[in-house]
């Protein structure tokens, strides 16, 4: 597609901003514990969910990854991290209960109770 | 849309390449498959980070987690523990050199933490084979506020307004220059920009090229739209191959997206760029040779006025800038002038990219703001000389600048402190030097270079150059006689004044700097002969500590000539008259009763 206008430019460097969220992004977090622990109670499926849920939904969000933190009982353990509020750790997360998350409390600001397992400041 | 949860950027400046980082590359591409990683993790190849000292680099995104001297075999390790269970690998971290403390953090580095990176901000963060990535850091944006918003009168003043000065060297006022070339006379103008980067160990311009080219296309298109001009030149030396592949692919892109070529953004204006190759002669970086090589004629000066404002390419009315003076355009326009105007001192504003090389521990590149001195680049960024070694000076500005000496490095940096301390700001070449260096043999080495270089064309400069070589290689060995200063320096006199171009006017400014700073030096080499930072091997000599020799005989052994005698279990000796002072003797004895004087 040619440019023609400034506004062509700004549709141009939105697409461009999405695959480039891992670099350039506003400040929310999802963060997927990633430890032994985290992988063999279903982490990788649990991130793919999130990416695709992302994906599909044009977010500009960074997703991140972290090691054991050291509550495996509960893995799938996944952090949302919106700026200026709590960060908010979910446990026993299933791809099911991924798109609820990410409507429910990465949009909309609203915490999915039922899953949370612990917020700090 | 594919998404990736993170980014791993590999440097493929010609630094991290040169130390291996295309194994690298294509290691993480194999283990990112083998784990089945490569559509959640993105490998990105980035331009120079400027830290080539580290390379080769590989950084992780969204962490921004910096890893150093990243070899083929440490990739799996990389892949399997942080990638995918998110624990970086600590022993491939920045390691800060005094606290002995692990950095893993690019922004927390000592070497980033005094920069200022806006000219680098691009390098080594985007892909710049990939447009949308420069689009995605804004990129394009000034173009579009210039071309749509304002007037190209409004965009000189902008420039002026903002106080940037040409960073190829002489530092001429950017704005200023651009309105000569818009108030001359002529339908067709042309933009030029100067990307023969020529000084020994200067590749300020090389990074910017490889790291982010859209920034050097943006600034010059911004540039035509002022002066009044639709086709530029990019004249770069062919020895920068990974420049050009990927400036070509930069200009190949923007004109497929519309951002080259005609009726830009819709406004009428039309803007084509050429690339014209250089074989590499240092004169050309001289403003009416480069014109001459573009033309096809020998790179030869001639004598301005007229200037190539008036009368330039092909006789139209042209504009010859930096690359990095180009690279500023675009923000100042996005950013406005105030912004960049409130950076630097009183007559030079914004920040100055430097080569750091030489005897210093973080070699690599560092844009700082004008105004900072020596002593924060070569200790806070470059931390401190190798092996902590007692400082001597800082060659600033290439084979055209001069040396700065110890009790100088408070000085704050700019282009006016430098002119009055005897060098100049220059392309922003710094070669830093300890007590080893002998500082005639440095003049020597400079004036060696830029005599080489010289085109010929005025007698000054083909001449002179050639008898103060002389004159230096005589006192570097030894024969110096009484006078030569004298005769150094009214030689220089001449030659700076009489020359045709920068070239020759500047060329005995190694000279004159080493003379008003080190004149000891000269006159033990011509007086004494002796050269005091033993250096000059002409004027060394060897010779066996008789309380430390322990008669192992090593040194005899290895001694080439035959110089050195001696009974075993005994003190040797070494006969000046044999000696070649090849050195071996030293590196062979594990006692230290060998001294070099």
């Amino acid at each position: 597609m040619a440019i023609k206008s400034p506004e062509d430019l700004k549709k141009i460097k939105d697409e461009a901003l999405e695959e480039a969220t891992a670099r350039i992004n506003d400040g929310t977090q999802i963060m997927v514990g990633m430890g032994t622990c985290g992988i063999a109670a279903g982490a990788r499926e649990v991130m793919a969910a999130i990416m695709e849920e992302v994906g599909k939904r044009n977010l500009k969000i960074a997703i991140s990854w972290t090691g054991c933190i050291g509550m495996c009982e509960q893995e799938v353990l996944v952090d949302v991290i919106r700026p200026g509020e709590k960060r908010i750790t979910y446990g026993k997360v299933t791809p099911q209960v991924v798109p609820r998350i990410i409507t429910e409390h990465v949009i909309n600001g609203n915490i999915v109770e039922d899953y949370v397992v612990g917020k700090l400041d | 849309m594919q998404i990736y949860r993170g980014h791993v950027l590999v440097c493929a400046g010609t630094g991290c390449v040169a130390s291996g980082s295309r194994n690298v590359q294509a290691e993480m591409e194999k283990q990112l498959e083998a784990f089945n990683l490569d559509k959640e993790i993105k490998l990105v190849e980035t331009g120079c980070h400027g830290f080539c000292e580290m390379g080769p680099i590989v950084i992780v995104y969204p962490e921004g987690i910096f890893y150093c001297r990243v070899q083929p075999e440490d990739v799996k390790e990389i892949v399997e523990e942080h990638l995918l269970k998110g624990r970086p690998v600590k022993r491939l971290l920045f390691k800060n050199q005094i606290t002995e403390e692990m950095v893993p953090h690019y922004k927390d580095i000592d070497f980033y933490k005094k920069q200022n990176r806006i000219v680098l901000g691009n390098c080594g963060f985007i892909n710049p084979e990939n447009i949308k990535e420069y689009i995605a850091r804004d990129g394009y944006e000034a173009l579009a506020k210039a071309l749509t918003q304002m007037t190209p009168e409004q965009v000189i003043e902008e420039i002026k307004a903002a106080g940037l000065r040409g960073r190829g060297g002489g530092g001429f006022p950017t704005g200023l220059k651009w309105e000569f070339a818009r108030k001359a006379p002529g339908d067709k103008k042309y933009v030029i920009c100067n990307a023969d980067e020529g000084d020994p160990c200067a590749f300020m311009d090389r990074s910017i090229l490889e790291g982010d080219p859209h920034a050097l296309i943006e600034g010059m298109a911004i540039a035509a739209y002022a002066i009044g001009s639709d086709e530029g030149y990019i004249y770069v030396r062919a020895e920068y191959p990974l420049a050009i592949k990927r400036l070509k692919i930069a200009i190949a892109q923007a004109h497929e997206l519309g951002l080259l070529g005609e009726d830009i953004f819709g406004s009428g204006f039309n803007f084509k760029l050429n690339i014209k190759e250089g074989a590499g002669a240092f004169v050309c970086g001289e403003e009416t040779a480069l014109i001459a090589s573009i033309e096809g004629r020998r790179g030869e000066p001639r004598v301005r006025p007229p200037f190539p404002a008036n009368k330039g390419l092909w006789g139209k009315p042209s504009n010859v800038n930096n690359v990095e003076t180009f690279a500023n355009v675009p923000r100042i326009i996005a950013r406005g002038s105030q912004w960049f105007a409130d950076m630097g001192t009183e007559k030079s504003k914004g920040t100055k990219v430097f080569a750091l090389t030489g005897k210093v521990k973080n070699t690599g590149l560092a844009e700082v703001t004008m105004g900072i001195t020596l002593r924060e680049i070569i200790y806070d960024i470059g931390g401190g000389i190798i092996d902590d070694k007692k400082y001597k000076a800082v060659q600033i500005g290439g084979p055209s600048g001069g040396c700065i000496p110890e009790e100088l490095l408070d000085l704050p940096i700019d282009y006016d402190s430098l002119i009055s301390a005897g060098a100049m700001m220059g392309s922003g070449g710094l070669v830093v030097m300890d007590e080893d260096t002998c500082m005639v043999e440095l003049a020597r080495f400079f004036l060696n270079f830029t005599q080489m270089e010289s085109c010929g064309k005025c007698t000054p400069c083909r001449e002179g150059t050639k008898i103060m070589l002389d004159i230096l290689e005589r006192i570097t060995k030894g024969e110096g006689k009484e006078g030569d200063i004298e005769l150094l320096q009214s030689l220089a006199e001449t030659i700076k004044s009489t020359s045709l171009c920068g070239l020759g006017q500047t060329a005995p400014n190694p000279v004159l700097s080493t003379l008003r700073y080190f004149r000891d030096e000269y006159e033990a080499h011509i007086k004494d002969k002796r050269c005091p930072a033993g250096a000059c091997t002409a004027l060394a000599s060897y010779r066996i500590l008789e309380d430390k020799c322990i008669g192992c005989t090593s040194c005899a052994r290895v001694c080439p000539a035959k110089a050195i005698s001696g009974e075993v279990k005994k003190p040797h000796k070494i006969d000046p008259a044999k000696c070649i002072k090849c050195g071996a003797c030293i590196e062979t004895c594990k006692f230290n009763a060998i001294v070099k004087q």
